[in-house]
């Protein structure tokens, strides 16, 4: 049992009763130190799942979230551009020594130490992480939202019956009620395309491959060698998100490569999936059950007639 | 606490996604809901001892309760039309699930019971009926607390061990509040009322005390505000109980005051615990910080308690 609830499993397709043939998992790898914030995914999502203009907001209000005015993910968004424009001090760029005169930065010494500073420009597009042990999934009282035979999570619009509660169970805050509709949306790692051997519409519109899409086991690799490559290369910050599966979820289908901490672009530092203590939880309201049951048995029983 | 300088965010937005659930819909189930439970058990407990008003009480605010209740759950719906769905497959993992096939059977029953008491047509059939709505009322009570806590939403999820019992208590409180208006037989139900009130009080005391940071969502801003009036009311409400138990010649008023004053305690109980939740879904600060502290308890090698 918990296992089923919460720690690493290999297998989320088979979990769910798929049998041994279905497809191997799939996921993405969201390299956010080569995303040039060009919303191309945001644009390829919206597009190919026919999803509408967000009903909250006016259409062309600006957040002044930097380049950001969508806001966050949603029922109506599914992939999500996060900017961030960080002031830090001014580093010398690693570069080629051509033996020519270089300029500084103003401020800068020649060894780029001072006080010169310079933006840096964080971009990253997120999506749903397709947990391996989906709160969304588990809390789901219709059965609406399934395990695919990819190991994605997936709603079924014609059986969600709107009651919300993936809304507050999702870690990262991901699935939303569409307004005016009622329903829960999210991301479906677009599952047509995948039936159709094709790549999720986001990835293949990206055009500097930050979204990878491919096996789960294959991109936690890649990833780990690129995170390696930049730690040589001098980028200390660059970590990967999500990718551990014995993380607090299981592990993410889609995990990332970032560049701060997560919560700088929105994303809870150490999610947990909220079923993992659904066992002691109903230990507590069972026990508080008999507790409501004595004390009303034993005002019956010192009672005097 | 950690000071606000080290706590970062994307542009302040919250984390997860505040529920959509809807005030009132939501927090009047919860209330009702344990009024219904614990009516329902008073009322099968009174008919087997031979005490008809209060079991009369009891089978229509059971029966009330749950009909309100199904009400309130269907419109908070986004699309009402698909309520049925709730009973299309049983989902342990899901409490809403789980509350949807108790509160079924249990509506069924209660309605069943009350219709036959208001008729009087097949009373031995509501005996049985009404007992089995009284077996089920306590888990009905305290299911509730699982939904909300089953979340990702801070101030509910941290307190998972405590809130069972402070809807417990909130339920004996208000069910037996209901059950004082049953004249002079409502000695059982004021006992009820009391203990409820008590458990109902110290539930809360310890939740404030254990949670930690997200204790901040339960005391501040209009959960804050709301709980401080539930505690007066209900510290009010059981004082007069007790106070009612004396024969004298206004103990009937005292019992109707004393009921109200209960019953609003429990509802601004349930609605307190609702803001509150909503409050720390809203503030990335109650997701960030403690998760914060975790990883670096964790990175310290210091052992977590692998269920906060």
């Amino acid at each position: 049992m918990t296992n089923r609830l919460s720690g690493p499993l290999p297998d989320p397709s088979a979990d769910a009763g798929y049998p041994a043939d279905h497809p191997e998992r799939v996921g993405f790898f969201t390299d956010t130190s080569i995303c040039i914030g060009c919303k191309a995914c945001e644009v390829a999502c919206k597009e190919w799942n026919a999803l509408p203009s967000e009903e909250a907001g006016v259409p062309g209000d600006l957040t002044g979230m930097s380049y950001d005015n969508t806001g966050g993910l949603g029922a109506s968004t599914w992939r999500h551009v996060a900017f961030v424009e960080q002031t830090v001090p001014a580093r010398k760029s690693p570069q080629v020594d051509l033996g020519m005169p270089a300029a500084t930065l103003p401020g800068a010494g020649p060894d780029g130490s001072g006080d010169a500073t310079e933006v840096r420009w964080l971009m990253s597009s997120d999506v749903c992480k397709h947990c391996t042990h989906a709160a969304c999934l588990d809390v789901c009282p219709t059965g609406a939202l399934i395990r695919s035979e990819h190991g994605t999570v997936v709603v079924q619009n014609d059986i969600c019956n709107g009651c919300g509660y993936c809304i507050p169970a999702c870690p990262y805050g991901v699935i939303d009620q569409r307004p005016g509709d009622g329903g829960a949306f999210k991301c479906t790692m677009c599952q047509d395309r995948l039936g159709a051997g094709l790549m999720p519409a986001c990835a293949t519109a990206c055009p500097t491959e930050s979204i990878q899409f491919g096996p789960l086991d294959e991109l936690r690799a890649r990833a780990a060698e690129r995170v390696d490559a930049l730690h040589l290369a001098g980028v200390t910050d660059a970590r990967l998100y999500g990718h551990d599966p014995n993380d607090g979820v299981g592990g993410d289908g889609a995990f990332f490569l970032l560049l701060d901490e997560p919560e700088v672009y929105g994303l809870p530092p150490d999610p947990v999936v909220t079923t993992r203590d659904l066992p002691s939880m109903w230990r507590h309201a069972g026990a508080a059950a008999v507790a409501v049951a004595g004390v009303v048995a034993a005002a019956f029983l010192g009672a005097r007639r | 606490m950690v000071p606000d300088a080290e706590f970062r965010s994307y542009y302040d937005r919250p984390i997860i996604k505040p529920p959509v659930w809807k005030v009132p819909d939501v927090p009047t189930y919860l209330y009702l809901g344990g009024v219904a439970g614990v009516s329902s058990a008073t009322a099968a407990l009174a008919d087997a001892t031979g005490r008809p008003v209060l079991r009369r009480v009891g089978r229509l605010a059971a029966a009330f309760g749950a009909t309100v209740s199904v009400g309130a759950l269907v419109h908070d719906l986004g699309r009402p039309t698909r309520f049925l769905h709730m009973l299309r497959v049983f989902n342990p993992t899901s409490p809403l699930s789980v509350g949807s096939w108790i509160l079924a059977p249990f509506g069924a029953l209660a309605g069943a019971t009350a219709a036959s008491e208001l008729t009087g047509i097949a009373p031995g059939l509501a005996r049985l009926a009404g007992a089995g709505a009284g077996a089920l009322g306590p888990a009905l009570t305290t299911y509730t607390a699982v939904l909300l806590a089953d979340t990702a939403v801070p101030a509910w999820h941290e307190a998972y061990r405590e809130l069972p019992f402070v809807f417990a208590g909130s339920a004996l409180a208000s069910g037996g509040g209901v059950g004082m208006l049953a004249g002079d037989e409502a000695g059982p139900a004021r006992a009820i009322a009391v203990a409820g009130a008590a458990v109902e009080l110290a539930a809360t005391s310890v939740l404030e005390r254990r949670i930690g940071l997200a204790a901040r969502a339960y005391r501040t801003g209009r959960a804050g505000a709301v709980l401080r009036a539930a505690r007066a009311a209900t510290v009010a409400g059981a004082v007069g109980a007790v106070l009612s138990a004396k024969p004298g010649r206004h103990t009937r008023l005292l019992s109707v005051v004393s009921a109200a004053l209960l019953n609003a305690g429990s509802a601004a109980t349930r609605y307190g615990v609702f803001e509150a939740g909503m409050a720390s879904a809203r503030d990335p600060e109650y997701t960030v910080v403690p998760q914060r502290e975790r990883l670096a308890a964790r990175a310290q090698g210091v052992a977590v308690d692998p269920s906060s």
